[in-house]
């Protein structure tokens, strides 16, 4: 993304990041959750708040639960269908460790209501086992070494996933683009975007 | 855990109006911005309003006049494809791909894009600062560098959207339903000043919905294209960044329209700029001369000088990578 670097005379010159901030003033404020909530009674139609019956296709297999209208998708997958190879992180759209696939595409299950997900297909981690071995870019994850603590791993295995079933051979600069949704803390971009590499080889080899 | 809420997901527009009439009841496109500001309690809601299952919003097509209409739940993933009708709007293509993370791309709809919430810290913290109705904006005395140089008054956000700047450069319609039918809205005039109403950032009303946006035909010879600068490579909003719009013809810039981001509680456009190189060739002297007009009446704040010279550079390399 050459047109989107900057060129060093940007940046936060006084040193304090956007993110940097957010721990300082602490978000969680939640105490203001209900502001601006109506009061009025006897509202047209609303929809109910009550937990509804929805059927998610997971893996291949179809899940029927009763889920709250506020409930991630995030919160449904690990809670109640145990599938915790999905990871809670920042749970604001910011680190790609809860990273799912919709329909074959990279999404992030954290900004996503679990109603939302009706009609499609889910895949996550687990999804992506063969059988009791290890898929092709798990085994690239590990051959490549590409983590430390391990944390942003399933994400970042999710998320490649899904760029080479849309691009099957991608160049360095498509992988740091296409990665650019998962943040490592342990910073091992260079051993995931290796990993990735080897992936796309891999898969080629397995035909899948 | 979000605070609790009621969940609705009409088939169709008119339901979708109807359900939005009700107090406390507010639409969801990809909820990547909504959900985020109801983690952090920013505003508070009774019902959300999904329109994912009005299958009309969806997609990219060819309008009558040979322009093109992008249906308000397209995804910016879709926006930014390499489709052959994207190619002739590069300037909103390259905005698309230049916002958020891959995820939020394929999450996130243009609709929702231009209608998302400002990202000021303070907004999205527990202030209760003017935007959210309290007395004042805590950024024109705290920490204020991502804030903005032009157009702030009694609030000082800027505007986070990176296809807002593009549709405003490439004189898009915005299309609007409401409990009292529809109107269109010159992308222009969509969105408003804090001088005109320093709670909301667009002209929607209560129940109104952003149905379709209209990207009329461009001239032969017209070239386009957006340049953000942020703090790193990875997602992250604009510092500064300038749409470009020009039709060159025998070498000579004919008309222009440079729209700005990163810089102003809305796109903001810079006709003196524009008016620098009407007529004239692009070429080094006339784009600085340009960047000099963009940055006219710039008032900066204690944390955010640096962008008036950031600008200027990104204005500079926009121009010049149209010539
Ligand atoms: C970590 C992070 C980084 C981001 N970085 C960028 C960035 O660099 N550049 C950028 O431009 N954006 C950025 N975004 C914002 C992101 O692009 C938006 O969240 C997304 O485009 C919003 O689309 P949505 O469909 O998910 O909207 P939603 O979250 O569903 O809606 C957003 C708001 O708009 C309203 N709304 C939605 N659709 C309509 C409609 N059709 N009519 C009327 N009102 C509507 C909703 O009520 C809500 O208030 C970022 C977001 C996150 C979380
Ligand atoms: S937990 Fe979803 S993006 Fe961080
Ligand atoms: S390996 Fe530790 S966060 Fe990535």
């Amino acid at each position: 993304m050459g047109h989107d670097q900057n060129d060093g005379k940007g940046g936060c010159p006084q040193g304090v990041s956007r993110r940097g901030f957010f721990t300082a003033v602490g978000a969680g404020a939640l105490g203001a959750a209900t502001l601006g909530r109506s009061q009025t009674p006897g509202a047209p139609p609303a929809g109910a708040a009550e937990p509804t019956k929805v059927t998610l296709r997971v893996n291949g297999r179809a899940h029927t639960v009763l889920a709250e209208p506020r409930w991630t998708l995030l919160f449904v997958l690990r809670e109640r269908l145990g599938l915790t190879g999905t990871k809670v992180g920042c749970e604001r759209g910011e680190c790609g460790a809860c990273t799912v696939l919709l329909d074959g595409t990279p999404v992030y299950a954290c900004m996503m209501l679990a109603l939302e997900a009706e009609g499609h297909e889910v895949t996550t981690l687990e999804g992506l086992m063969n059988g009791e071995e290890l898929g092709p870019v798990q085994q690239a994850f590990l051959q490549e070494d590409a983590f430390q603590c391990g944390y942003c791993t399933p994400g970042q295995i999710v998320a490649a996933e899904g760029l080479l079933r849309a691009n099957p051979q991608p160049t360095l600069e498509e992988i740091r683009a296409g990665m650019s949704g998962n943040l490592c803390r342990c910073g091992t971009y260079a051993h995931i975007f290796k990993a990735v590499k080897k992936a796309s080889e891999l898969k080629k080899v397995a035909g899948r | 855990m979000l605070p609790g809420f009621g969940y609705a997901r009409p088939r169709n527009l008119r339901e979708a109006v109807h359900l939005l009439s009700a107090p406390g009841a507010r639409v969801q496109a990809g909820g990547t911005d909504l959900l985020g500001c109801l983690r952090d309690g920013v505003f508070g809601v009774d019902t959300v309003v999904s329109l994912s299952g009005v299958p009309d919003l969806r997609g990219i097509r060819r309008a009558l006049d040979g322009g093109l209409v992008v249906g308000a739940m397209t995804t910016l993933s879709e926006v930014a494809a390499p489709t052959d009708v994207v190619k002739g709007y590069p300037t909103l293509a390259q905005g698309a791909a230049a916002a958020a993370s891959p995820q939020l791309r394929n999450q996130g709809t243009i609709g929702g894009n231009i209608c998302q919430r400002p990202r000021c810290w303070y907004f999205r913290g527990d202030f209760h600062c003017a935007r959210k109705g309290g007395e004042k904006c805590f950024a024109a005395e705290g920490e204020n560098q991502f804030h903005c140089i032009f157009g702030g008054d009694v609030c000082f956000i800027v505007h986070p959207s990176d296809t807002a700047p593009a549709l405003v450069a490439l004189e898009a319609v915005v299309r609007i339903t409401g409990p009292n039918g529809s109107r269109s809205v010159p992308a222009e005039k969509f969105f408003i000043l804090p001088e005109t109403d320093y709670t909301r950032e667009n002209v929607l009303t209560a129940g109104e919905i952003v149905t379709e946006i209209v990207l009329p035909p461009q001239p032969a010879g017209t070239r386009g294209t957006y340049r953000k600068v942020r703090a790193r490579g990875s997602w992250d909003f604009a510092l500064a960044g300038a749409a470009v719009v020009a039709t060159i013809t025998a070498g000579k810039v004919e008309r222009a329209r440079i729209v700005l981001s990163g810089v102003a509680p809305t796109p903001w456009r810079v006709p003196d700029a524009e008016r620098a190189i009407v007529g004239r060739r692009l070429n080094k002297r006339t784009v600085r001369d340009a960047a000099a007009a963009a940055l006219k009446g710039a008032q900066t704040m204690s944390g955010n000088a640096y962008k008036v010279e950031l600008l200027r550079g990104t204005v500079e390399e926009a121009l010049l990578a149209l010539a």
